[in-house]
């Protein structure tokens, strides 16, 4: 056994109230206990109920490194279970999605299990007779996450049997959820076709803490949206041109830095927070034709300019998922190893509203998320550097001060400068918690 | 002037693999139409570039974006700086039209793509539809599909 595993202590010391240990970013064990019990104790995003529209439909992915089942049952309801036989410990389904139809069966020896998870049939389960097989958790049939929840459409799963409930480990934050899915006029959002899929080799809360880190856009940024900004300044075109969407989408990266020390940051307990309070890189986006109108005659109008008045940047959801309510974009930051992460960015329609919405999700999430986006690329560029920059043990301690405030409490909720990195610590206060919580 | 060929087709479609791997890329982006478009699908058989993310959908505008970003001081992902190598296949003259002045290829690829000690290798398919304008032939659109498009990549910055 490692130092870590062994030592609650010492791992909880990795974290100190301005900065964190290299070894929470490039250490194995750590990697592994993390994989054990942070994300057997916290709520983890599993996916969008539009995926699994129809009785038996199912869609796979992992809850850290348990690769999970998430199912719509006979009965309507959406169960999340993990991916291995009972048996010998199968995975059961390899495909991303599709539909089980009323039973899922082990390629291996054919035991078949209801899509609840419970055993139907063994065969020739004779050979059973006598051994004490009930008493087995094979028996039990396909293991099932502690607890699922599904929040306006969005699946989350916690692993562990017992520990904090939905409602008070999300708390306020899920307002973040609310704007996003209010944004439909019909209340209401579908996946829409397949996500983006990047790897990254690096550790997977460096891609979590640069989601509300401010002051790096108008740095890493400058190759892309900083050369977008001179190009498009240069180019001879017609007086009062408007800018083309990728140009609205790409050039707030360059923003001033008061721009984002204005746009405020506001924590939440248990790690979740978000940029762009007041304003964000997504308000001055062009108004979409017939829109508005059709969200004043589903809301009101004064609603309606509630909803989209409301333009936060991104929202984190500890401890892996971030969202951005006013362009409809969910990402996914998967572990596979303490130096490799898969980035998943989900876009979704909003139900009733005009395609051009949709289109304009869709450039964002190329040009901004994709293993070709130049924006991605300069992101990538700087993870991996710090990833290889940490292997090195010249300096054990990682620095997270800028606008720390001594007195802080990491159980509240609060809005502060947008530059801070307050919420990279309010994340890191709900890591050692949820890692510590369940060990010895 | 006079139509192109079928071979002139094809000089073409190597002439343009060959100024990316030579890194001409304002040559390059010269063979585009005003309104040429680059598109690498994200599903196999993809149909639609608007509402289904694409790994890549550029007008000329953008491209030349990425074009003028690979020369930057501080395009810190290419420091050092990528190569990459196209091998052909012979390409596929699958739309011949003078009349139109339309014409499109098929050709079957390589492509390599390496940085410092990594090198990758992608395989797939690009599609050209061509067209004359002002007499030259010139890219409408440059459809690159990867035989596995849906899988998880790193960082491709280059031009497949």
């Amino acid at each position: 056994m490692g130092k870590y595993a062994a030592d609650r202590e010492a791992l909880a010391a990795l974290v100190r109230p301005a900065e964190v240990h290299r070894d929470v970013y490039v250490d194995d064990e750590v990697f592994a206990l993390e994989m054990r019990h942070l994300f057997a104790n916290t709520w983890c995003y599993v996916g969008h109920e539009s995926e699994v529209p129809a009785s038996g439909d199912f869609a796979t992915t992992e809850i850290g490194a348990r690769p999970v089942i998430m199912v719509r049952g006979e009965d309507g309801t959406i169960r999340v279970l993990h991916n291995r036989c009972p048996h010998k410990g199968t995975r059961l389904v390899t495909e991303r999605s599709g539909n089980a139809g009323r039973h899922f069966r082990c390629p291996y020896h054919a035991w078949t299990f209801r899509t609840d998870g419970c055993v139907y049939a063994i065969p020739l389960r004779r050979g059973y007779d006598g051994t004490g097989l009930e008493e087995r958790a094979a028996a039990r049939g396909i293991a099932r996450a502690g607890a699922v929840h599904c929040y306006r459409g969005f699946v989350f799963a916690r692993l562990a049997e017992t520990g904090i409930g939905f409602d008070e480990y999300f708390g306020e934050s899920l307002s973040s959820l609310d704007n996003m899915v209010d944004r439909s006029p019909a209340g209401r959002l579908e996946v829409a076709g397949p996500p983006l899929r990047y790897l990254h080799r690096c550790n997977w809360k460096m891609v979590v803490e640069n989601q509300t880190d401010a002051c790096h856009p108008m740095v890493a940024h400058e190759s892309s949206a900083g050369t977008a900004v001179r190009l498009w300044e240069g180019m001879q075109k017609p007086e009062g041109t408007g800018k083309p969407m990728a140009m609205e989408v790409i050039a707030p990266f360059v923003s001033r830095y008061e721009f984002f020390e204005e746009m405020g940051i506001r924590v939440w307990p248990n790690g979740h927070g978000h940029t762009g309070v007041h304003h964000s890189i997504h308000s001055d986006y062009s108004a979409i034709p017939g829109y508005f109108e059709g969200m004043a005659k589903a809301w009101g109008e004064e609603r309606a300019r509630a909803i989209l008045g409301e333009n936060r940047h991104n929202t984190v959801y500890f401890p892996n998922i971030m969202v951005k309510g006013p362009i409809q974009l969910l990402r996914r930051f998967q572990p596979l190893a303490a130096d490799r992460t898969l980035v998943e960015s989900f876009v979704f329609r909003l139900v009733g509203a005009p395609d051009m919405l949709l289109e304009r999700t869709v450039m964002y999430n190329r040009l901004i998320n994709a293993p070709t986006s130049i924006v991605g690329h300069d992101d990538l560029e700087i993870y991996e550097r710090m990833q290889a920059g940490l292997a090195s043990d010249a300096l054990d301690w990682v620095n997270l001060e800028r606008l720390l405030d001594r007195e802080e409490e990491h159980d509240a909720t609060e809005i502060v400068n947008g530059t801070s990195e307050r919420q990279m610590r309010n994340q890191f206060a709900a890591w050692k918690r949820f890692i510590t919580m369940t060990m010895q | 002037m006079t139509p192109p060929s079928r071979d002139d087709l094809a000089e073409f479609v190597y002439r343009e693999a060959s100024l990316l791997d030579e890194g001409r890329y304002d040559e390059w982006l010269g063979l585009f139409a005003p309104h040429g478009r680059y598109w690498m699908p994200l599903e196999p058989g993809q149909t639609d570039p608007l509402l289904v993310t694409s790994l890549l959908y550029e007008d000329l505008f953008m491209l030349r974006l990425r074009v003028e970003r690979l020369k930057g001081a501080r395009t810190f992902s290419q420091k050092p700086a990528s190569r990459g190598h196209h091998l052909l296949q012979q390409p596929r003259v699958e739309r011949f039209d003078p009349d139109e002045g339309r014409f499109a290829t098929a050709t079957a690829f390589h492509y390599v793509e390496t940085r410092l000690d990594e090198q990758e290798l992608y395989a797939g398919w690009a599609r050209h539809d061509l067209e004359v304008v002002d007499g030259a032939l010139r890219i409408a659109l440059k459809r690159v599909d990867l035989v596995n498009c849906d899988a998880a990549f790193g960082n491709i910055q280059l031009f497949p």
